[in-house]
């Protein structure tokens, strides 16, 4: 692996590919494997697994607890990885937090809020409370984990939840910026759709959300693994994102928040771990980000998190992007040249990323997602956790492929032949590939 | 396409799938259920018409909407066919043969069991891929709810017709 500017080479792709064993099997009766489905989880590289397997092996023990060594060398290990994946997207350790997933990150912020609101985390918290004629501004095209916490937390304050809209192309309408106004307290939206693969106006919006004084959370769950992030110059106060979609293990997730918002929020979730000072009356809590980490933390998974962030930075993000957006490039054209099928998205690969979501006219997406993994095509079926653009898009249900670093131009290939003859093995009209 | 797919897809489902009997949903039934399959959002709307002068409670026809895959419609308009005429009785006992069916990984049951299903024993290859079993059941989960409430003649519990937001 070398850092290039450029895309891959052919020699480079290989080797990456060796380096994720999962992608040499078969599938349904020893077809090829060809994996279109990492926008719903990356596959992971063996450096990965062999991390998480060293810390059980040798390193194993409760971190920032106990003063014996194993304890000191998890804990290092633990520290080491929040080192790792805030210099990826361009911020400082301390402003790093540890969760379970992205969902539980944007939860992390929501619930600070309504418990600011109840007057938890006092005055410092004031500027998170929220009530009646306060507005939170998401998008229609939100994941529903960007989505349905924040419907919670007007439900439970009193605010008014509003959005962007979203073109009839499938990117959000800065037509509609003017919902974002004075009431606004904060901005939540998606760097990169999970269904429409497109890559949001960030910096529009956030001039609109800072020039009325709201906070910016970034939903950077699909953009941190296959572009460059800084989320420092993106100017944005919170983002999340999940271990597992960028070559990490399942269990770890990030919650960024800049460092003095994070000072003045209170805890969502309390216990051991997160505390200073506990009576029999009250607590007094930890700095962030341990006062955001109650309980036993889930080490080995970010042991695995560092191993996978120093593997995209060992490439470079800008080799991945390139590398990705050639792949983008074919497939969104592939997609969008078969007759009876349908893009749900920008149809060029000008800011999008290789999320690919389609209508096969009068195919359910089930019934394509089937014949496709008969050939060994793994991509996704359904609504992706995003229902309201899916209605947006006059549709209830789609099919998805979307593309990784160990993607290559022959398995694009592959999935767009097999895909041009879906609707004849349906018996319905001709098709093309 | 290779054998597995058309197994799965036999002519007989892929015919269902687009006549789907007893489609369009009618007035004066006595009991209703909307289900969801919340993997995909699949949903479907049916009720249970009884019919009138019978001793014991006789399903006339059932009607239904939805939206869904081929398999889960294909489910749906064979479920129609074959439960018109039938009384409780054989509404649950057609229910736990399809259902044995459906746990069955794809190996057929016996001949009497078979036969009657009738054309519900195509399904037969969706047992083989666990994520569309369910696809299959919807109509029959639905078909079980209704007539539950229409026996018990408790009002139905019925979905929104679209979700809020
Ligand atoms: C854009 C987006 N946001 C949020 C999520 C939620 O991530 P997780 O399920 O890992 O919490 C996902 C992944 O499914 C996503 O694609």
């Amino acid at each position: 692996m070398t850092t290039t500017a450029g895309p891959l080479t052919a020699t480079e792709l290989i080797a990456i590919r060796e380096d994720f064993p999962l992608l040499e099997r078969t599938v349904r009766g020893g077809r090829p494997l060809v994996y279109l489905d990492s926008a719903a989880t990356s596959q992971k590289p063996e450096c990965v697994t062999d991390a998480e397997q060293d810390f059980y092996l040798r390193r194993n023990a409760a971190v920032h607890r106990g003063a014996h060594q194993l304890a000191e060398e998890a804990t290092e290990a633990y520290e080491k990885a929040r080192a790792a994946v805030a210099g990826l997207v361009g911020v400082d350790a301390g402003e790093i937090v540890w969760t379970k997933n992205a969902t539980e990150a944007i939860n992390h912020v929501a619930y600070a809020m309504s418990n600011a609101t109840l007057g938890r985390g006092g005055e410092d918290a004031a500027a998170l409370r929220l009530g009646p004629g306060d507005e939170i501004v998401v998008t229609e095209a939100e994941h529903h984990a960007n989505l349905v916490p924040w419907q919670e937390l007007c439900a439970r304050t009193g605010a008014t939840l509003r959005w962007l809209g979203v073109t009839d192309e499938g990117r959000i309408d800065t037509g509609t910026l003017g919902v974002i106004n004075e009431r606004t307290r904060l901005v939540a939206f998606a760097h990169a759709s999970n269904v429409t693969g497109a890559i949001a106006p960030v910096a529009a919006i956030v001039a609109a959300a800072h020039a009325v004084g709201a906070l910016v959370v970034l939903d950077a769950c699909q953009s941190v693994p296959h572009l460059p992030v800084d989320l420092r110059a993106l100017d944005v106060d919170f983002a999340a994102f999940s271990g597992h979609k960028m070559l990490g293990p399942t269990g770890i997730g990030v919650l960024y928040g800049r460092a003095d918002l994070l000072a003045a929020m209170p805890p969502f979730l309390t216990g051991g771990s997160m505390v200073e000072v506990v009576t029999m009356e009250s607590t007094s809590y930890a700095p962030p980000p341990q006062r955001f980490e109650a309980g036993t933390q889930m080490v080995a998974q970010t042991v695995g998190l560092n191993a996978a962030a120093d593997y995209l930075a060992e490439l470079g993000m800008s080799a991945v992007a390139a590398h990705e957006a050639v792949l983008t490039e074919h497939l969104v054209r592939g997609v969008a040249g078969i007759d009876g099928v349908r893009v749900l998205g920008p149809t060029d690969a000008t800011d999008r990323l290789g999320v690919v979501a389609f209508d096969v006219a009068g195919v359910h997406p089930h019934d394509v997602g089937q014949v496709l993994d008969d050939a060994g095509i793994a991509i996704r079926v359904g609504h992706h956790c995003a229902q309201p653009v899916h209605r947006r898009l006059g549709v209830h249900a789609s099919a998805r492929a979307s593309v990784g670093i160990y993607t290559t131009h022959a398995e694009i290939d592959v999935f767009l032949e097999h895909l041009a003859g879906v609707r004849s093995f349906f018996g319905l009209g001709g098709s093309r590939g | 396409m290779a054998d597995a797919m058309e197994q799965l897809y036999q002519q007989v489902i892929l015919d269902h799938a687009r006549e789907k009997h007893g489609y369009g949903l009618e007035q004066g039934a006595a009991g209703e259920s909307f289900q969801v399959n919340p993997t995909c959002g699949d949903e479907v709307r049916l009720r249970v018409h009884l019919a009138d002068g019978t001793a014991a409670p006789v399903i006339e026809r059932v009607s239904w909407e939805g939206l869904g895959c081929s398999i889960s419609q294909a489910s749906l308009s064979v479920l129609s066919d074959l439960v018109a005429g039938a009384d409780v009785a054989r509404a649950d006992e057609l229910t736990e043969t399809f259902r044995a069916l459906m746990s069955g990984r794809g190996q057929p049951l016996d001949a009497e069991r078979e036969e009657m299903l009738g054309d519900a024993g195509a399904f037969v290859g969706v047992a083989k891929y666990p994520a569309r079993i369910k696809c299959a059941l919807l109509g029959w989960m639905a078909l079980r709810d209704a007539l539950a409430h229409a026996l018990t003649a408790e009002p139905s519990i019925v979905a929104p017709d679209q979700e809020k937001s």
